[in-house]
């Protein structure tokens, strides 16, 4: 594993995760540095939330994110391509079905 | 223009408590760019915002209850420094970040308690901004807490910074806290400042303890703000703010 990333002051970036209302999911809204998870929080308060863009925070050391390498995209990526039949669209849907 | 002297206590009253947010907010404004990290460079310009969210509404105000037709950029940029009436904490040079938030603590401490108290006010524009602005400022206080806990506590050398920081700012902390004649007059409507000392004090004296920083004692202490003497660094701080409306009177965006 790399080293966590770190600014001129040694301090560790954060992913920072912000939930726009309840019943969304947290969305991913970028990163920033922090000495600590609760000055992350507060960073993350300041840069991201200024237009009252959420009622709730994550955020997490960058280090501790585990990604797919792009060497891996092929064979991660590329056999879900041409497997139609995973998507539901064989289906026919009766007429009056509602709420789908 | 006329000085504050002559206003009636509630636009005196208003007027103060708008130039303390106001020239706090100018030098926090200062740091835009040069913050140590990008991240408190936009901490700090979001609470210099804050404060002349509140400076605009109590300079409105005061213009409002004088009634000779000043508005909130007549009373922000064409008074004279001796007619300001805000305390000297927030005039004195930012320094360096440790005083910077040495002084937030302080002043942002202060800001809480008296917030609280005015959101129970007779007056019902300052007890509508007292309800918004305790918001903010518990915010402004968390900041400067978080900042001194990790300073205080930290190195040898920002341990160091920080005591200077506190030093520096300590002897005009007292002023916060005195009674003038125009709050007397204004029993029920203005918060006496003298009655928040003991709950600041009970903020403010753990948050230096847990980071291993000691209260200052120093032996003077400033005087006179509310009454229009300031030290000689509020005059360049009005300079700089007051220049481009002063040589452009009116000039829109």
């Amino acid at each position: 594993m790399s080293e966590p990333a770190t600014n001129r002051t040694g301090q560790p970036l954060w992913e920072v995760f912000v939930r726009a209302r309840r019943g969304l999911s947290h969305q991913h809204v970028g990163s920033l540095h922090a000495p600590d998870a609760a000055m992350a929080l507060r960073n993350a308060r300041d840069v991201y939330t200024r237009r009252g863009e959420g009622v709730s925070i994550w955020v997490v050391p960058s280090a501790a994110i585990v990604a797919n390498s792009p060497d891996e995209k092929d064979p991660f990526f590329d056999p879900a391509l041409d497997k139609v039949y995973r998507h539901p669209t064989f289906y026919d849907v009766p007429e009056g079905a509602k709420h789908l | 223009m006329t000085g504050a002297r002559t206003l009636p206590p509630l636009a005196a009253y208003a007027l103060a408590l708008g130039d303390d947010a106001l020239i706090l907010a100018q030098r926090l404004g200062e740091w835009a760019a040069r913050a140590p990290q990008l991240e408190e460079d936009v901490a700090l310009a979001n609470i210099a915002l804050d404060l002349l969210g509140q400076a605009r509404i109590l300079l409105s105000y005061a213009g409002t209850v004088e009634g000779a037709g000043r508005d909130e950029d007549d009373l922000a940029y064409l008074r004279d420094d001796r007619d300001f009436r805000n305390v000297q904490l927030v005039e004195i040079p930012n320094g360096d970040f440790a005083v910077t938030m040495a002084r937030l603590l302080v002043f942002s401490a202060y800001q809480y308690e008296l917030y609280t108290v005015l959101g129970t006010s007779d007056d019902a524009t300052l007890a509508g901004l007292a309800g918004k602005a305790v918001k903010e400022v518990t915010y402004h206080r968390d900041h400067a807490t978080q900042w001194v806990l990790r300073l205080g506590d930290g190195t040898e050398l920002s341990h160091k910074r920080t005591q200077a920081g506190l030093d520096q700012v300590w002897p005009y902390v007292a002023e916060l806290f005195d009674t003038d004649d125009t709050v007397s007059r204004l029993a029920g409507v203005a918060a006496d400042p003298a009655t928040l000392h003991p709950a600041w004090q009970q903020y403010v004296i753990p948050v230096l303890t847990e980071a291993t920083l000691r209260p200052p004692e120093p032996r003077w202490r400033s005087r006179g703000g509310r009454d229009g003497l300031h030290t000689e660094h509020l005059g360049h701080l009005l300079a700089e703010m007051q220049h481009l409306h002063r040589s452009h009177p009116g000039a829109p965006w």
